[in-house]
């Protein structure tokens, strides 16, 4: 397809451009003009916010990353001076620590609104896989990030997470000596981890623009869970939902600044204050509370490989929960029953959260393994059977007629008035 | 075109048709698998550079005087980056050791293949936890030291008897022994 393009700006200097480069009749078309649901609530909001939230990510993080030192002998000290003697250090470290916990908070709701609203079916499937892709990206990416400061935490925490894959058969050892670069987690590890921290971001926007490209060949589903059927159903994404999105975006950065200016420490622990030492294990190993959920499940087994596979096995249900969920209707609003399970994945995903905050002892034990049996039964056993045996409610004819209340609506649908959008 | 050649339905001049495989088939094969080992080769040094490098490797040696080392207690050397226990055994730790039944153990392994021969007493381990690698307390008198007496880690709740062998999960390993041997009776070198 050769050729120039016939650009209908009126500025002369983008037609310009824009006839040897369409991008910006792309923007226009991809977020201007761009047909969207007109029933979107506010949990729509929270792909928008991902994205600024990548973007924050990756402008504190360059900027850390100019006086930051990889090197087991000078990290530690060199993020003390970043937050003692750099001009505003303490400002741009603290809105990338606490920028990667609202990161955590932004995308688990994300994940939980496609949860509760079906997102994730037919034709979604490969829309929400690019998701459950760039969840583990965030994870790893992370992972590495709070190895940096070569705190206690950092260190042990690296100790424990790489020692998961020891847990391979034959080559596990060998695998870890590897990651490591060495036999203990040491400079070599501290070094690359820093290279993969700066790398992996960069990937994490490549998958975001998958996600997005797929997102509008299939279209956004909407808290109806019902297909767009005529051009009444929708309205343009600008203004109307870049102007809905800034009110998300106001809210995320004044949660932001709360926790960095008023509680900066509120999701750090105390022990990453103190410098690494290979010779003393803290007692007691916390993860970020993010990665606290995947923690609990892997304690609740007691058998180290049967653990680390429950444990990659808790995303790995993600990935193929499309064809998990056999109930064709995708709203929950409609699911009486799927409506009430899927508060009770919500609880027992809480209840991970906990135990895996508490010592495995007691009556933690007892919860951490209720909850991980529920969760793994709530997408292995319920989902496919419970899409037989549902009886769903009525689905309204269109998203337009609830919102506009044009004309009388069958049966079920008028139980549940629509907030407008 | 070469390639309209390759994807009309009867390519490869000289064969009958439906004759299957052709020359050309073949040429693919070859040119593909050779570009694999080629994309192989290059990407090798790149993962393998990812292994510890030489510097890490020379086999560093460490010797360890035991005089100072009371009845009871171990310490601990760092060797290769790793933490070393050598503990000190009480007569009582060393008989608990030595009279379990070896059905009795996760890892079966005799108390006597842990030690050198008549140096009973001392017991010299890795002391990183077989779970997830965290380190056992137990060296100090008054650390917890699990209910086997020997080590208990911190970490999710493993415990080693006075062998280092592992006696309650989720660590599945006994700790592992490093390569060490008596210089003489005060002394001993690890590596
Ligand atoms: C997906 C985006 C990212 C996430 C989720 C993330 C996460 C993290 C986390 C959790 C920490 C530890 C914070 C602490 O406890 O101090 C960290 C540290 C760090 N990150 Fe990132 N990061 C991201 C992107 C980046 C990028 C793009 C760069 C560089 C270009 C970067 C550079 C750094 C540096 C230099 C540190 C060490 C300084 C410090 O600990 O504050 N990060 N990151
Ligand atoms: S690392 Fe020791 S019990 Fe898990």
């Amino acid at each position: 397809m050769v050729g120039l393009h016939k650009s209908e700006f009126k500025n002369p200097v983008i037609n310009w451009i824009d006839t040897r480069m369409p991008v910006f009749t792309m923007m226009q078309k991809e977020y201007g003009s761009f047909p969207t649901p007109r029933n979107f609530n506010y949990f729509w909001n929270f792909g928008a916010l991902a994205m600024v939230n990548l973007v924050l990510m990756i402008a504190t993080g360059v900027f850390l990353a100019m006086n930051y030192a990889p090197n087991s002998m000078l990290a530690f000290d060199s993020v003390e001076r970043i937050m003692r003697d750099v001009n505003w250090g303490w400002l741009i470290r603290y809105a990338h620590m606490n920028g990667a916990s609202m990161f955590f908070i932004v995308v688990y709701v994300h994940l939980f609104r496609g949860l509760y609203y079906g997102s994730y079916k037919a034709p979604r499937e490969l829309l929400w896989m690019l998701g459950v892709v760039i969840l583990l990206l965030m994870m790893a990416t992370a992972f590495m990030g709070y190895v940096l400061p070569w705190g206690q935490m950092s260190y042990w925490g690296a100790t424990v997470i790489t020692n998961l894959f020891s847990a391979i058969p034959l080559v596990g050892k060998s695998i870890v000596t590897w990651l490591w670069g060495g036999f203990a987690v040491d400079n070599p590890t501290l070094n690359r981890f820093f290279s993969l921290h700066y790398l992996l971001p960069f990937v994490i926007v490549g998958v975001v623009f998958l996600h997005v490209v797929a997102l509008h060949i299939t279209g956004s589903n909407n808290p109806l869970g019902i297909e767009v059927k005529t051009p009444q159903d929708t309205i343009p994404f600008h203004p109307y939902y870049t102007i809905k999105d800034s009110v998300g975006i106001c809210v995320f950065f004044i949660v932001l600044a709360a926790l960095v200016f008023f509680a900066p420490n509120f999701f750090a622990s105390p022990d990453n204050y103190i410098q690494a030492n290979p010779l003393q294990t803290p007692a007691e190993i916390v993860p970020e509370w993010y990665f606290l959920p995947f923690y609990a499940i892997l304690r609740s087994v007691p058998n180290k490989l049967g653990g680390v596979m429950m444990m990659f096995g808790s995303i790995a249900v993600l990935f193929v929960l499309p064809w998990l969920d056999t109930s064709p209707v995708r709203s929950a609003r409609f699911r009486p029953i799927y409506r009430q399970l899927f508060w009770l994945l919500v609880i027992s995903v809480f209840a991970l959260g906990a135990v895996g905050a508490h010592r495995p002892q007691g009556i933690w034990v007892v919860i951490g393994r209720l909850a991980t049996l529920y969760y793994f039964l709530h997408f292995l056993v319920i989902l496919p059977v419970l899409g037989k045996l549902e009886r769903p409610l009525p689905l309204p004819e269109s998203i337009s007629r609830p919102v506009l209340g044009g004309g009388k609506m069958p049966g079920g649908a008028t139980a549940k008035p629509m907030e407008k959008a | 075109m070469a390639d309209t050649a390759a994807h009309s339905p009867h390519p490869g001049a000289g064969h009958g048709p439906g004759d299957g495989a052709t020359k050309r088939d073949f040429l693919k094969m070859v040119a593909g698998a050779g570009a694999l080992v080629g994309a192989g080769a290059i990407a090798w040094p790149l993962i393998d550079s990812m292994n510890p490098s030489q510097d890490v490797l020379a086999l560093s040696s460490v010797e360890v005087n035991l005089a100072p080392i009371p009845e009871g207690s171990g310490i601990t050397v760092l060797w290769q980056g790793k933490p070393i226990f050598v503990r000190h055994r009480t007569a009582a730790e060393i008989k608990a050791a030595e009279d379990v039944k070896l059905g009795d153990l996760i890892e079966p392994q005799s108390d006597a293949d842990r030690v050198k021969a008549g140096h009973a007493q001392w017991i010299v381990l890795i002391g990183i936890c077989t779970h997830l690698g965290c380190i056992p307390l137990g060296n100090k008198p008054t650390d917890p030291r699990g209910e086997w007496g020997g080590w208990f880690c911190p970490c999710h709740g493993s415990q080693y008897d006075t062998s280092g062998r592992v006696r309650h999960g989720p660590a599945p390993l006994n700790l592992y022994l490093p390569p060490y041997a008596f210089e003489n009776d005060t002394k001993i070198k690890i590596g």
